[in-house]
């Protein structure tokens, strides 16, 4: 199967967005007689054609099941199942694809460590730190495990720039702290977290760290050596790749000592009523026929941001979004909500007088989309004192054109609420 | 979506957003529930007071958008002095015209919350405009359940 190492016309050292944007189909699209604008790039990110491409070659040309490869097209599946998993294994720096779990997803890679890593070492007392810049799939999981076992959530709080305050981090992992997961990027604030300093700061206390990278991947760079982090999870759909598949990287010594998550086929080596053996790393956590063209799918998604350089596309980012703040902030009556130092890819705002929902509604007849509510962290909002706010979202296709239209969409939505 | 923006954001619902009729708690009232939409997290209380079979007083008190905001600012002014009977009729009225294609089967006069009927062209707003008449429902059903004599 062709591997998408060599896409043509990429090259790490300079990076043009808008030769990006021909490799992105829906681009093309005019949504109410408007050329899209898509700035909800933190809900999901569009696909390159490669990624379109990959996963209809699998469906046409290999369609069969994985690891029961007696014939022909499920060895082409399994082989590029498990390319897939290399690529992903080699995006994170990890240092073995068998230290990269499939999930369905973020939310899925949390829950497994909750209930297969966490649970087993909490006992009443015990303690699990967060931050109050989580995403609910960060947070409700271990409310779930901690239910479950006893244990209490603490949660480390954010200043009003929306930065992650590591002097109370400091105070609040104790003796009894068993797990720290927090977030490398907020979702709602686009905070990019002191990570490296969280996770050191933890192993020094001898506490695992969980890092939910879902809206990492696609702006920074991660190398899940060079943090030394225990768990790192993220979504193919935030990177450029299929909704319904993700990834959960592990230590191995981590995989290894916990049970399995779920139950089924291709977690298992040999089966009998009386006792069940397990299969090796990472299919222990694997049960039933995976997303095969998602995985696949992601491999190949990971493929291209490797391709275009995650460090250009970082870049071309953070210039963007500084050249976003300056103009938005021209406008009058607009909030910018989280204002750290260290931000990836997302400009949240109020407007006053206007509701976020209203701002979205208007700004989508111009073919603007936003993204309008809590984004799924409802603590965040209640910090800030807002509902929801309007949330524009980059990635490496935008430009400033995109944020031009932003802003006059903004100036129109200004006028018609006059 | 290709409902025309003006459709949708007419002046009175403007009008009701930014001076809300009937807005904030009423002390006395007989019937209260909260409603929440948890797609965008805004929540409104609506409070009523009634008499016998009538709708005395209404108000609701809560944060949203322009179209639940103004939606639940027209809806107590379209219930107040109204017969309980005739409430159902109007919710299933207002419900229909903000979903379903204008045609004959909508034929109701709803008078001034026809001003929302754009928002039909809008789905992803429909809840907006729902919130308030959801949140009445509540309120009236949790009262009457104790008390019914059916």
């Amino acid at each position: 199967m062709k591997m998408e190492r060599d896409i043509p016309g990429l090259r790490a050292d300079a990076f043009d967005a808008p030769a990006r944007r021909g490799d992105f189909p829906i681009l093309r699209e005019r949504v109410n007689g408007h050329p899209l604008v898509y700035l909800d790039n933190a809900a999901t990110t569009q696909k390159p054609q490669c990624v379109i491409d990959v996963l209809t070659g699998y469906y046409a040309g290999y369609n069969a099941n994985v690891h029961r490869g007696v014939h022909t097209l499920s060895q082409r599946a399994t082989d590029a199942y498990e390319a897939a998993r290399g690529h992903v294994a080699r995006f994170l720096n990890a240092a073995s694809p068998a230290e990269i779990v499939y999930t369905r997803g973020t939310t899925d890679a949390i829950n497994l460590v909750a209930q297969s890593f966490a649970r087993p070492r909490l006992a009443a007392g015990d303690e699990i730190l967060i931050s109050a810049m989580e995403h609910h799939s960060n947070i409700v999981p271990w409310q779930l495990v901690c239910g479950q076992t006893g244990a209490l959530l603490k949660v480390v709080p954010i200043d009003d720039a929306g930065e992650f305050v590591f002097e109370a981090y400091e105070r609040l992992l104790g003796p009894r702290t068993k797990l720290v997961a927090v977030t490398h990027v907020s979702n709602a604030l686009g905070s990019v977290t002191p990570i490296a300093r969280i996770v050191a700061t933890a192993h020094a206390a001898n506490v695992p760290v969980l890092v939910d990278g879902a809206q990492a991947v696609s702006h920074l760079p991660v190398d899940v050596a060079g943090l030394d982090c225990d768990f790192y999870a993220f979504s193919g759909h935030k990177i450029f790749g299929p909704t319904g598949i993700g990834a959960l990287y592990g230590k191995t010594a981590h995989l290894e000592a916990m049970p399995p998550y779920q139950g089924g086929g291709d977690m298992i080596r040999s089966v009998t009523f009386e006792k069940t053996e397990y299969n090796d790393l990472p299919y222990k956590f694997e049960a039933g026929t995976p997303n095969i063209a998602g995985a696949i799918g992601m491999g190949a998604a990971v493929e291209y941001v490797v391709a275009a350089g995650i460090d250009a596309i970082s870049a071309h980012e953070r210039e963007l979004l500084a050249y976003a703040t300056a103009q938005v902030r021209a406008i009058p009556g607009l909030r910018i909500i989280g204002t750290a130092k260290e931000k990836a890819g997302i400009l949240s705002f109020t407007l006053d007088g206007v509701h976020a929902h209203d701002v979205g509604t208007i700004l989508d007849h111009e073919g603007i989309a936003i993204r309008a509510g809590h984004h799924c962290a409802m603590p965040v909002m209640a910090q800030f004192g807002v509902a929801g706010t309007a949330r524009a979202s980059l990635a490496l296709y935008n430009t400033r054109e995109d944020v031009d239209a932003l802003v006059a969409g903004l100036h129109r939505v200004q006028r018609m609420f006059r | 979506m290709t409902g025309d923006l003006r459709d949708l954001y007419q002046e009175v619902i403007f009008d009701h957003y930014k001076r809300p009729r009937n807005c904030g708690a009423l002390e006395d009232a007989s019937h209260h529930a909260e409603g929440h939409n948890p797609l965008c997290g805004d929540h409104v209380t609506i409070y009523l007071k009634v008499d016998g079979d009538v709708v005395r007083d209404v108000r609701f008190e809560g944060a949203g958008c322009a179209i639940a905001t103004a939606s639940a600012s027209l809806m107590t002014e379209a219930l107040k002095g109204r017969k309980l009977a005739d409430v159902e009729a109007l919710f299933r009225g207002f419900h229909d015209m903000v979903t379903e294609a204008p045609g004959p089967a909508a034929s109701h006069d709803l008078g001034k919350l026809e001003v929302l009927a754009g928002v039909r062209e809008f789905p992803a707003r429909v809840k907006c405009a729902t919130l308030a008449w959801h949140t009445l429902k509540a309120a009236l059903a949790k009262r009457q359940q104790p008390i019914s004599t059916e």
